[in-house]
């Protein structure tokens, strides 16, 4: 847990602006950024020695609706060596949602990108090959942002009635 | 008891005589083919499963003159869609309808080919007679190997009462065509 607190403390002092939240109440720090420092931090959580988060354990999409930034991303990294977990999210505006690929520094992130990508319409700027991973190619929504209904859409013998809609 | 007894089946409608038995091409085509009908088994998920059960020994349908699976569309004549098909699925089950050949039939098992089943969702295709022609539907989440082979029995019944000019039909044309085939 000292050690947790130290690369909070750390990555205070290097982007102290750019950190909006950091919240202990779970089970991993998470961190709440901006979304213009989100490739740099990444990176220094990567390559700096005294961090040492090698692993990307996954990275996904998220959607509040509610909030003035709604779509966001989830990155979870993971210190081999010391057996530490961080997360990190950052969050983007739905009318243009960019953010820097972090392919380039972990070559597992390119799926998971076009992944957030195929269900959230998130951009990645630089990412070599951002095409939908699981859904049909001529679907024209993003099917899990909320403002769009779970149920096939195409159905026309159900009564909303008998579906609580 | 004459222990020679065999069982037979019964004689479609004709005229019959000392040597020789007198009917129609319809009715013994047909009996040709609903004795013998090769299914190629499309199994995505748990109605595969039932599936399997429905052709091992116990339930065995090879009595019905299908133990031939046909795993080639070309020498297929009965496609059995059992499981969840998802809409990226969908092209893939067009296609090998489309492959195989004249005449064919397609039986959907399950809820989830019959109608989407409860995967009422945007990935999910509600149902394959949205790409593919279907001409029984066998409900059941999963159906029993028995419903199965109701399902099956119901095919050979149209396949044996199927008039032999019905696939060059301007209605069965027109069929294919509201399909894109």
């Amino acid at each position: 847990m000292e050690s947790a607190k130290a690369i909070i403390e750390t990555l205070h002092a290097k982007f102290s602006p750019g950190i909006l939240k950091v919240d202990h109440s779970s089970d991993m720090p998470v961190v709440t950024v901006e979304s213009s420092i989100i490739h740099d931090l990444i990176r220094f959580l990567k390559e700096e020695p005294a961090m040492g988060f090698s692993f990307l354990t996954t990275l996904c999409g998220i959607h509040y609706p509610d909030d003035p930034l709604p779509l966001g991303v989830v990155y979870h990294f993971h210190n081999l060596e010391k057996n530490l977990r961080i997360r990190i999210r950052t969050f983007v505006p739905s009318e243009d949602p960019q953010l820097p690929t972090v392919t380039d520094l972990f070559s597992a992130a390119n799926w998971m990108e076009r992944e957030a990508y195929d269900f959230y319409g998130i951009v990645f700027t630089g990412h070599p090959n951002l095409k939908r991973i699981l859904n049909v190619e001529y679907l024209d929504y993003f099917p899990m942002r909320k403002e769009y209904p779970l149920e096939d859409p195409t159905r026309e013998d159900k009564d909303d009635r008998y579906f609580g809609r | 008891m004459n222990s020679k007894q065999v069982n037979r089946g019964i004689a479609p409608e004709g005229i019959p005589g000392p040597g020789f038995f007198a009917t129609t091409f319809d009715r013994v085509i047909g009996l040709a083919r609903k004795n013998s009908i090769w299914p190629l088994p499309f199994a995505t998920s748990c109605c595969g499963i039932e599936f399997m059960a429905t052709m091992g020994a116990h339930y065995d349908l090879a009595r019905f003159g299908s133990e031939r699976l046909s795993f080639s569309p070309r020498q297929a004549d009965l496609l059995m869609v059992m499981g969840t098909i998802a809409k990226k699925m969908a092209p893939v089950v067009q296609q090998v309808y489309v492959q195989m050949a004249e005449p064919r039939w397609v039986l959907a098992v399950g809820a989830c080919a019959s109608s989407g089943g409860i995967f009422d969702t945007y990935s999910v295709l509600q149902g394959i007679d949205r790409v593919v022609p279907v001409d029984v539907y066998v409900p059941g989440c999963p159906p029993r190997p028995e419903q199965i082979i109701d399902g099956f029995m119901k095919i050979q019944e149209l396949v044996g009462n199927e008039s032999i000019r019905r696939r060059n039909s301007p209605e069965y044309r027109q069929l294919l065509k509201n399909y894109g085939i």
